[in-house]
Formats: structure tokens, sequence, C-alpha cells
């Protein structure tokens, strides 16, 4: 590790710094200054780019190695619409939720069950499986979210890790065989869902783009405010009349009915799933994934998780080395750029939010800046 | 199902003890870096395999292939978990140094912190299970299997009461882990680099008018904190007689688990918290299987944060101020 150039020079990491954030941030500024019609534009043409992302040319550069569609639906859509239901959780009310793979396998474990056992119909089972993951959210929120932070963190690891080994040793699930032959969805507008990745992956899009609608009308409505409120200084809110253990539970509500969404759909495509395929690591990739993009900002969640999924894949090349680098990227990019690539306009002290936020006040263009410091000490008592 | 627990409960007892200790010993490096830093150090899991494979890697070095007796058995430990504690106590302190200090810095926050300890302990494990072990252990394309650990001791029975059997190996466990603690509580109660730790502890800012040097005692936190986690690997790899590139993580998850149910940032809780931790988990085990020991520990923690979230005895490394 180069330990040498990040400690003894601050000079040339600190510009470094500027200036991946001056780009960044300068998309970022001139998105947030754009004109509705422009906006629309914009959206109009992300939607269509992941309409025709399959396409063969795209995939022999974006994934030379591997079956393009197949990746584009696992792990790039996945991870997206984990992310953002992540999202909610994390960057928009602040709870650091370490155990988020647990609202995925609760999801798929009810498409699988209810897929083979009883036999339903896959959008049956997917309101059902939305709605177990929700329960789910509220039987693990309403215990712990009275905690404070850290607490929160390990809890919800364990919660994941609960998950998992209950799974592992629930013979009525499986066990460690898990379950296979889970039924594909049912033929939709005469297009067949089988072993072909694309139906899933457009399955995929429009469930992206429904939940990000929704996220994003949450985010402008009381709700939002109220979480951005809870995220900033929690004793500050509740003392304006902010009720927030309510919606510190509601956004694991709705976190988790995303999570659970994710994991009912990716079910349905793979025919058999097993307990080793929701380990910790996975949360702690989505958590990756919304932090580098831009903790709270749905854009940047967005390309953090398609670069956090596409990222191995496309290099494939260094084969076993993925994982390693991806460690290393983590560390470093939180020593370049902690607050992500795309930070929200007005939350970029969110993760500049530690004990001497000296740099981060600093490059706070408005709004509140010494307030974190204070509100910190207090949450850590 | 009373009477497998009569029946098993001694037995348990011991070995929940034992896993205890070291589940103690891990929780004080967690404790004092949170205490100091309220950081998580997720790293800390990595940290102790460290120690590990390095007590690992001098075993071979020096051949030992059969059990040992007498003195040179005493001095092999000494030896071994000096050798674990500079591991340990050096990689933790690297580790500050590479993911921790440039954040601390620039100002970033305890997320940017957390996420990349989860960083550092992803490079950590694949390093091991990729590099390591395969090169310096000679395992090419075995990294992600158990290394078997020679047998450094034979197991004897020193005291029988009942159906209880206090082995050796145990009273190694928990002497060792005992004298630790006391010399950690001497040094933190005692030292003028201890008041350090405990003033920074309990407010950085007046700590460093006072004239606290921080980066000092941080770095001093972490290398103590990481040599009590190499003193816990050494025994765990007596122990248990095998390593994984991943041994760290659950036991991680555990001993932070104990740090909490002790009081996190209070040292004297890390070690209560450490042996409740393990007596629940191998008493639960008997109840209900040892496949749910896990699951046990884990509600254990949401139950204990519930009802009591500063822990048995309070937090704070100073004294309980909640």
């Amino acid at each position: 590790m180069n330990a040498n150039s990040k400690t003894h020079s601050g000079n040339p990491l600190t510009s470094f710094r500027r200036a991946v954030g001056g780009l960044s941030d300068g998309v970022r500024d001139r998105w947030a200054a754009a004109p509705g019609w422009a906006r629309w534009t914009g959206y109009a043409l992300l939607i269509a780019l992941a309409v025709i992302a399959p396409h063969p040319a795209i995939g022999s550069f974006m994934a030379p190695d591997s079956h393009w569609p197949s990746l584009l639906f696992s792990p790039i859509g996945t991870f997206v619409l984990l992310a953002v239901g992540l999202n909610v959780v994390v960057g928009q009310a602040g709870l650091l939720d370490l155990g988020f793979v647990a609202f995925y396998a609760i999801g798929a474990y009810t498409m699988a069950v209810f897929g083979t056992k009883y036999g339903w119909n896959f959008w049956g089972v997917l309101i059902i499986a939305i709605f177990m993951t929700a329960i789910s959210g509220i039987v693990l929120g309403s215990p712990t979210l009275r905690l404070r932070g850290d607490y929160l963190a390990i809890v919800t690891l364990g919660f994941g890790e609960i998950v998992r080994i209950t799974a592992q040793n629930t013979d009525y699930i499986g066990g460690a065989r898990g379950i296979t032959n889970i039924p594909h969805p049912p033929t939709l507008f005469g297009v067949e869902f089988a072993l072909d990745p694309l139906p899933y992956y457009y399955l995929l899009v429009a469930a992206v783009v429904l939940v990000v609608i929704v996220a994003k009308r949450l985010e402008r409505s009381r709700v939002g405010r109220a979480w951005e409120a809870i995220r900033e200084d929690e004793d500050a809110a509740e003392l304006m009349g902010v009720p927030t253990f309510r919606f510190k539970l509601l956004a694991f509500f709705v976190g988790a009915m995303i999570g659970g969404l994710t994991g009912a759909i990716w079910a349905s495509k793979v025919i058999a799933i097993q307990p080793p395929n929701f380990p910790f690591i996975l949360s702690a990739t989505i958590l990756a994934a919304v932090v580098l993009g831009g903790s709270g900002n749905l854009p940047g969640v967005v390309i953090g998780a398609f670069l956090v999924a596409w990222l191995p894949e496309r290099f494939r090349g260094f084969a076993d080395y993925r994982i390693l680098i991806f460690g290393a990227a983590l560390v470093l990019m939180m020593a370049l750029r902690p607050e992500g690539l795309l930070p929200a306009r007005r939350r970029r002290n969110v993760l500049g939010n530690g004990e001497n936020d000296a740099g981060a006040a600093a490059t706070e263009s408005g709004g509140t800046t010494a307030s974190g410091d204070a509100g910190d000490k207090e949450v850590a008592k | 199902m009373l009477n497998d627990f009569i029946n098993q409960v001694g037995p348990s007892t011991v070995g929940g003890l034992s896993i205890g200790a070291i589940y103690a010993l891990i929780a004080l490096g967690y404790t004092m870096v949170y205490g100091v830093l309220r950081l998580i150090n997720f790293a800390h899991s990595e940290i102790f395999m460290i120690g590990a494979f390095a007590a690992l890697f001098v075993i071979m070095k020096i051949g030992i292939t059969g059990p040992l007796t007498g003195i040179a058995l005493v001095g092999m430990l000494l030896l071994l978990m000096l050798v674990a504690m500079a591991a340990s106590g050096g990689a933790a302190v690297v580790l500050e140094q590479v993911a921790y200090r440039p954040l601390r810095r620039h100002g970033a926050g305890r997320l940017a912190a957390l996420i990349s300890a989860i960083g550092a302990s992803i490079f950590l494990q694949e390093l091991f299970a990729l590099v390591i072990i395969p090169e310096v252990f000679d395992r090419p394309s075995q990294g992600r299997i158990q290394v078997p650990v020679p047998r450094l001791l034979d197991r004897e029975t020193l005291l029988t009461i009942g159906n209880t059997e206090i082995r050796n190996d145990h009273v190694i466990i928990i002497v060792s882990a005992v004298i630790m603690m006391v010399l950690l509580d001497v040094f933190v109660n005692r030292t003028k680099i201890g008041r350090g730790i405990r003033a920074t502890s309990q407010d950085p800012e007046t700590a460093t008018l006072m004239g606290v040097n921080i980066d000092r005692v941080i770095r001093t936190t972490f290398l103590v904190g990481g040599a009590m986690a190499g003193v816990a690997a050494l025994l765990y790899a007596m122990e248990l007689e095998n390593l994984r590139y991943n041994v760290g993580f659950l036991l991680g998850v555990k001993a932070f688990t104990a740090a909490v149910l002790g009081g996190i940032g209070n040292l004297r809780g890390a070690l209560l918290g450490g042996l409740a931790l393990g007596l629940i988990e191998n008493w639960g085990a008997i109840f209900f299987g040892s496949e749910w020991k896990d699951v046990i520990a884990f509600t254990i923690l949401v139950l204990v944060l519930l009802f009591r979230p500063t822990g048995i005895l309070g937090e704070s490394l100073q004294r309980a101020r909640a």
C-alpha cells in the first residue's frame, strides 16, 4: 500500500480530491440549474439507454468476457434496485444498515416457498414478498431503531446473519441445500419468461423506474423532509416536533420493501437459491455502492451501484483479484472523496459529519455548517 | 431437556469461559478504538487473523510437528504470543495510518471511516486468500481452505468435578486472558499515555488543549488493541487448531457484541461481556443445538441493547457516564 505518499503529503491528495470533486460537482450543479424540459429529456434519454443497453454492440464493449444481458439483470440491475432501496435508509434517513441483504433474502425465500410449495402465481407472490419484507422491516426496526447509529449498524449486521443462519438450519425451506425449481413468472403481453435474461432485465428496469419515482416523490414530501431532519440532527428534529421514531421506522419499511421486491424478482429468474447467496459481503457491497455514488442522491446511487456491479465483471481478466481491488478501492475512495461521486446538493456534509469537520464545512456552500460537530458529540454520549 | 442441561452444563461452562476469554481479548480492541475515535474498527477481525497466521508462520519455520511439554512449551507459547502481538499490533498501526488517518485529516465523518474499515477488511481477507496463504504457507490454489495448525500441547485433564473436566488448555486460555486484562487495566489507569487515552475518550478537544498528543494516543490505542487481538489469535490457534482467511469475521462480530454487552468503551466491561457471551451461547446451544449458537449470540445483543443500551457495566473508557 502507498502509505507514505498518503500520509506525508497532504497536498497532492487534496488537489486530487479537488479535481475529482470539481468535475462531478460541476455536472451536478449544471443538472440542478437545468430547466424542466431539459431534465425530462435527460430522464427519457436515460430510460432509452436502459432499454437499448442489452444490444450486443454495447455488450461487446461493456462485457467482452461474459454474457452481457445476464450481467445486466444480475448483478447490475439487482444492485441498482437494492442500492435505491438502501439509499432510502442510509442516504435519506441516515440510518446505517449493515444487514440489508436480509430483506433481499426474505423476498427471495418468500418467492421460492410460495412458488414451489403452493404453486402461486408470480404476481401474487411478488405482493406477498413485498408485504413479508415490509413486516420484517418493522419487526427488525421497532426494537432497534431507538438505538444510536453504531449500535444500529451492528444489530442490523447481526440480523442479516440471523436470517442467513436460520435459512440454513430450517429444513422446511431446504436447509443448506436451499430451494430449487422456483417457477418463472407467467407470460406477460406475449413475452415469455424462461431462461433468457432479457425479459427479466426489462422487468427490473420497470421496477427501478417505478421505485425511483416513488423514492423521489417521498424525498420531496413531508416524509422526505422529516428524514432529512433526522439525518442531520436527530435531537433537533425531535425538538421541532418530528416524530423521529415513526419516520425512522417508515424508512426501514420502505427500504425493506424495495429489498424484498428485488429478492423476489431475482429468485424467479435463477430457479435455485441457497443460504450462501446472501452473505454479509453483499450488504457491504450495496452499502459501498450507495456511499461511492453519493449517499442521498438518487442519480449518484444508481451510478455507484452500476459501477460496483459492472467494474468487477468488466475486468474479469483480473479474475480472483477483483474483490481485493474492490476493497482497496473503497479505502482509496473514502480518502479521496468521502462524500461520493455525485453527492446530494444540500447534503454535502452528511459524510463530513465527523469530529473535526473543518474540511467538510469549508466546502459546504451554505446552510448548516458547524452544526454537525455539536450534534455528533451529543449522539456519541 | 432439563436433564440434558444438567448433564452438560459443566462442560459447557468451561468451554464457554474459554471461548469467552478469547472474545474478551478481541473485544478490548473494539472497545478501546471505539472509546477514542467513536469508530467501529471493522478491520479489527483481520488484525486478529494476521496475528494468528503470524504465529502459524513461526510454528512452521521452527518446524514444530508434535506437542511440546514443560519449559519448551511455556517458552514456545511466550515466543508465539510475542510474535502474534507484534504482528497484530503492527498491522493495526499500519491500518490506522493507511485507512483512517487520511480520513481524519480531511474531516470525513464516521460513515466514511466505517466504509473505509470495511474496505480494508475485504482487502486483507482477499490478500490472505489469494496471495499470502498460497505463497507464504505453500498451499497453492487452496487459499480459501482451512489451514491446519500443528498441535502445540496435549490436552490433559487437570481436575474433574462431577462430569466436568477442566483441561490444561482451558486454564492457559483463561489465565492468559486475565493476566492481559490486568496488565491493560494497569496500563490505562496508571501510565501517562493511559491517562491520555482516557482523556481523549472523554473529550478529544479538551484533551488536545491540555497537551495530549492525539495522534500518538490513537496510534497507541491501535497498537495495544491490536496486541490484545494477537494474544487472542495465538490462544485461538492453539485451541481450535485450524485457521482460515476469514476466521476473524464471525469472531469479530461476536467480540463486538461482547464489547457492547459489557458496555462499549469499558475495559472491564469487555472482559465481563466476553465471558457472559461465551457462557450464554454455550448454554443456549444445549437447548437449541450448536448450529443456533450464532443466532443466540445476536439475539442476546438485541435484547441487551433494548433493555440496557449502555451494557452491563456502562459505557466510557474513563467511568460510566450514561
